[in-house]
């Protein structure tokens, strides 16, 4: 039997392959049943604008929801967090959707009052993925809003940290009005100072040159004391700290410049600086502001918290109620239903329990627990609803301890500074030129230390230096973030550049969590034969009877009734169709056959038709496309490629094949293992990168140098990484690696530049000869030269790379 | 030449009225986003065509 993949036609939702071409409606196809209500639902209310707007934007529906998973949002207690405003008429709450991407999102998202008329308005804010909800809680609930935000797509993303304290609005007026107000100024110092320059400083109406200078003086007093004030504060709180940061040569230029400038409008000898110093502030908060755009446009710092469930159903007596998770006790009694996650290390006591630790291991198949055993918190409940005893609190559990590890305590590429390791020089450098400067003249020409020192000051501003690596970074970010790769910060592209090392995570990483090949073995099986498999492995919820169902062709023609179904949790299922009796599952389970059972590779369903051993479904991990191209660019590149695998080694020619010969692999890795793996590599002096997935990485990924958490869904993710890399980019790594390379040589490039400017500025000013009008000219030209040159250089090379 | 000085204070009130609308549109929120607005004006407003479904059928969209 072949894939049925080829058959290729598309969800109209959400524009995944339809595996079953029998889910219609209006004659559009869809891959699911969920997609479908989602569609049949915009239908109804006259929504389908949404799929006009962008192809298939649609997300894929998770299908139904059990009803309590929003349950705790009826707890006055957690809604009190979560919303702003609340009176009789109306609440006013903000969701963070993450999953939002394109207009047909915002589209839907604002005419959510078509869908639900309780709402009374919804508005987007599409950059900061927020949707701003008032409803009337006469006619709705919050519990309901967010159940149809669920339905369609957009599940907010609620989480115990935002409810324990709410965010401060992102945004930063203060900055701008800084920047507005000094740009003002500045550009109308420039155009009173220029009569000045044209005639080189001899105006003959001496009225007009007086109130040019004082009208400068006045303009420039609101850029000192408001605009500049952030870089002041920033340099005095370093020296306190006995730290000579990059803001205490700019302070001082800035100083030195307004209060020469000033002297020499008050003593009658000049016109002064102002309008370069107005123009430092100016191109230094607009630096500034861009850095804040793109340094923190991530919020990364989610921890344990951010994955657990918000509340969860408590047993008190007899009666069920709805907790937040934080309030757990000890030996609380909780019940746990179909995909609902345990939020505690706690006992089994009812149920049989089937749980999926894909998300702690990343392994996707479940473990059947019985009765009396321990089920670690961050495992997900298939199947039936389990009843569980408590052991130890939320904040003591098995997950939450992985987080205690020290190596979390410290934030690492976040104190290193964004700026170039030369630029602790410039400050050192720059004083020394001065005190050069000064003992030189008191020898040659007393009267010209003053001019030629507080030019040497003026001059050499550091804010080219500061601009390039601001602009180059940014701007990377951004071409890194249109590649769905998301950094959280600059100072990962500076780690990146070093990297020499990679280690891989198999499971996700390299391989399609959503896709795998199958293929039979076996007695060749009728169309009948199929369709029985089919209706049988619908039944189960277990992810390898769900592959097979997938992978079977519809025939919906056929409708078989089952008259018997059993399923023993992590061996196989047992049924009756029409009057075939089937069996499917572990070799164990139908007792196969031994020349069945050896040369397993990848994992095996075996089946049983009637009382013949039919044959056997294997399912292989199904590797990214083009992986091998990418591993070669990458050793080509000298990097060193390791895998380390929590899975079974079933896998491992495959691997090899892809590798190659050269290439170690382990298998079976713990955690723990992995993270001691790569503080060896560190030991011998390797920059490592390492590509994870699933919460079990975590150690691992905030132990390398660079972490790397590859999703499908970008709001699921894990939180010790320094990036998220969306599962269907991964093969892009290469070029990431070396455009991250690049971009350092650009900020070095760009350096040297500044570095030029810097000694052609210097030289006049050394000798006392620096006019305002070579400042005001060099400044403006120096910033404004780099900024093109980064921001065109840094995008013709991501053009070069192919990003 | 005092034509100038009225045309430098005319220049500085016009530049002056400009810093002060654009800090007002900062205050009013007008640059807190600046992507969303541009593509909200271009959705149509089609009014509901269908009144007749019952408000009930709403209460099932989230089983």
């Amino acid at each position: 039997m072949t894939n049925t993949r080829s058959i290729s036609v598309n969800c109209f939702h959400c524009g995944d392959v339809c595996n079953d071409i029998s889910i219609l409606a209006a004659d559009h196809h869809f891959c699911c049943q969920g997609c479908k209500q989602v569609y049949l639902l915009l239908n109804e209310n006259n929504l389908c604008n949404y799929y006009d707007l962008d192809k298939t934007p649609g997300l894929k529906a998770r299908g139904n929801f059990v009803s309590g998973r929003f349950g705790y949002l009826d707890d006055e207690a957690t809604m009190l967090k979560l919303i702003q405003f609340q009176s009789d008429e109306q609440i006013n709450v903000t969701f963070s959707v993450p999953q939002m991407h394109c207009s047909s999102c915002i589209y839907l998202l604002e005419n959510l009052h078509r869908i639900e008329p309780g709402v009374k308005q919804s508005q987007v804010n599409f950059q900061q993925k927020e949707v701003f909800v008032i409803f009337d809680p006469r006619e709705t609930s919050l519990r309901k809003v967010v159940e149809l935000l669920a339905f369609i797509g957009y599940e907010p993303y609620i989480s115990l940290k935002d409810a324990v304290t709410k965010k401060a609005p992102a945004f930063n007026r203060r900055q701008i009005y800084k920047i507005g107000v000094a740009g003002f100024c500045f550009s109308n110092i420039m155009m009173l100072s220029f009569p000045e320059y044209f005639s080189s400083g001899n105006i003959e109406e001496p009225g007009l040159k007086t109130a040019f200078t004082w009208i400068n003086v006045a303009l420039s007093v609101p850029v000192l004391f408001f605009s500049a004030s952030a870089i002041f504060i920033s340099a005095w709180k370093g020296l306190r700290q006995h730290l000579l940061n990059i803001d205490a040569p700019i302070a001082l230029a800035i100083m030195v410049t307004f209060v020469r400038s000033y002297y020499e409008i008050i003593s009658g000898h000049g016109a002064g600086y102002l309008d370069s110093g107005t123009g430092i502030v100016f191109f230094m908060l607009i630096g500034r502001w861009f850095q804040n755009k793109t340094y923190d446009s991530f919020s990364f710092d989610r921890d344990y918290r951010s994955y657990f469930p918000l509340g969860v159903s408590v047993i008190e007596g007899k009666i069920e109620k709805n907790i937040p998770v934080t309030q757990l006790q000890r030996s609380d009694r909780i019940i746990i239903r179909h995909e609902e996650m345990v939020p505690a290390d706690a006992i089994l006591m009812k149920g049989t329990a089937n749980i999926d630790y894909s998300f702690v291991s990343g392994e996707n198949a479940p473990v059947e627990k019985q009765k009396g055993e321990l089920i670690y918190a961050g495992g997900k409940q298939m199947g039936s609803a389990i009843e569980l005893e408590i052991i130890k609190e939320v904040s003591r559990s098995y997950i939450t301890q992985l987080w205690n590890n020290d190596i979390f305590k410290g934030n690492k590429n976040e104190d290193r500074s964004y700026i170039h390791p030369w630029s602790k020089y410039f400050t050192i450098v720059l004083l020394s030129i001065a005190v050069g400067t000064l003992i030189f003249w008191s020898f040659f020409d007393p009267s010209k230390i003053l001019p030629a020192v507080t030019a040497v000051l003026i001059v050499a501003c550091p804010c080219s230096l500061l601009l390039s690596a601001t602009f180059t970074y940014g701007n990377m970010l951004r071409i890194f973030g249109r590649n769905k790769l998301f950094l959280k910060n600059a100072a990962v592209i500076e780690g990146l550049a070093k990297i020499n090392t990679i280690i891989f995570d198999k499971t996700g990483t390299i391989t399609h969590t959503n896709a795998a090949v199958i293929s039979y073995e076996g007695i060749p099986l009728t169309g009948d034969e199929l369709a029985i498999i089919k209706t049988v492995a619908q039944q189960s919820a277990h992810p390898l009877s769900k592959i097979i169902a997938a992978s079977m062709p519809a025939s919906p023609e056929k409708l078989l009734t089952l008259t018997q179904f059993k399923e023993y949790t992590g061996k196989g299922l047992e049924a009756v169709v029409g009057d075939i009796p089937v069996k499917m599952g572990s070799a164990n389970f139908i007792q196969a056959d031994h020349e069945f059972v050896t040369h397993d590779t990848g994992t095996s369903v075996h089946v049983v038709l009637g009382k013949k051993h039919a044959g056997k479904f294997i399912v292989q991990n199904q590797y990214r496309q083009g992986i091998t191209e990418m591993v070669h660019n990458l050793k080509q590149d000298g990097n060193e490629l390791f895998v380390l695998s929590g899975d079974n080694d079933s896998e491992h020619a495959n691997l090899k094949k892809i590798f190659g010969i050269n290439t170690t692999i382990n298998f079976n890795q713990s955690p723990q293992q992995k993270l001691d793996f790569i503080k060896k590599l560190q030991l011998d002096g390797k920059q490592v990168l390492m590509i994870g997935d699933g919460l079990n990485d975590a150690g691992a990924l905030m132990q390398s140098q660079v972490g790397f958490s590859v999703s499908e869904n970008s709001a699921r993710f894990s939180p010790a990484s320094d990036a998220i890399l969306d599962g269907s980019r991964v093969l892009l790594l290469d070029k990431f690696i070396s455009y991250a390379k690049a971009g350092k040589k650009i900020v070095t490039a760009s350096f040297i530049l500044s570095i030029l400017y810097n000694i052609v500025g210097l030289s006049f000013a050394i000798q006392g000869i620096l006019s305002p009008m070579i400042a005001a000219i060099l400044m403006p030209a120096s910033s404004i030269s780099i900024v093109l040159f980064v921001s065109l250089l840094s995008s013709y090379t991501a053009k070069q790379k192919g990003l | 030449m005092s034509a100038l000085f009225v045309l430098i204070g005319i220049s500085i009130l016009v530049a002056g009225s400009f810093l002060a609308a654009f800090l007002w549109s900062v205050s009013n929120g007008q640059f807190d986003d600046d992507y969303t607005p541009s593509i909200r004006m271009l959705f149509d407003d089609n009014p509901k065509k269908k009144t007749s479904t019952p408000p009930s059928s709403k209460n099932n969209t989230n089983q």
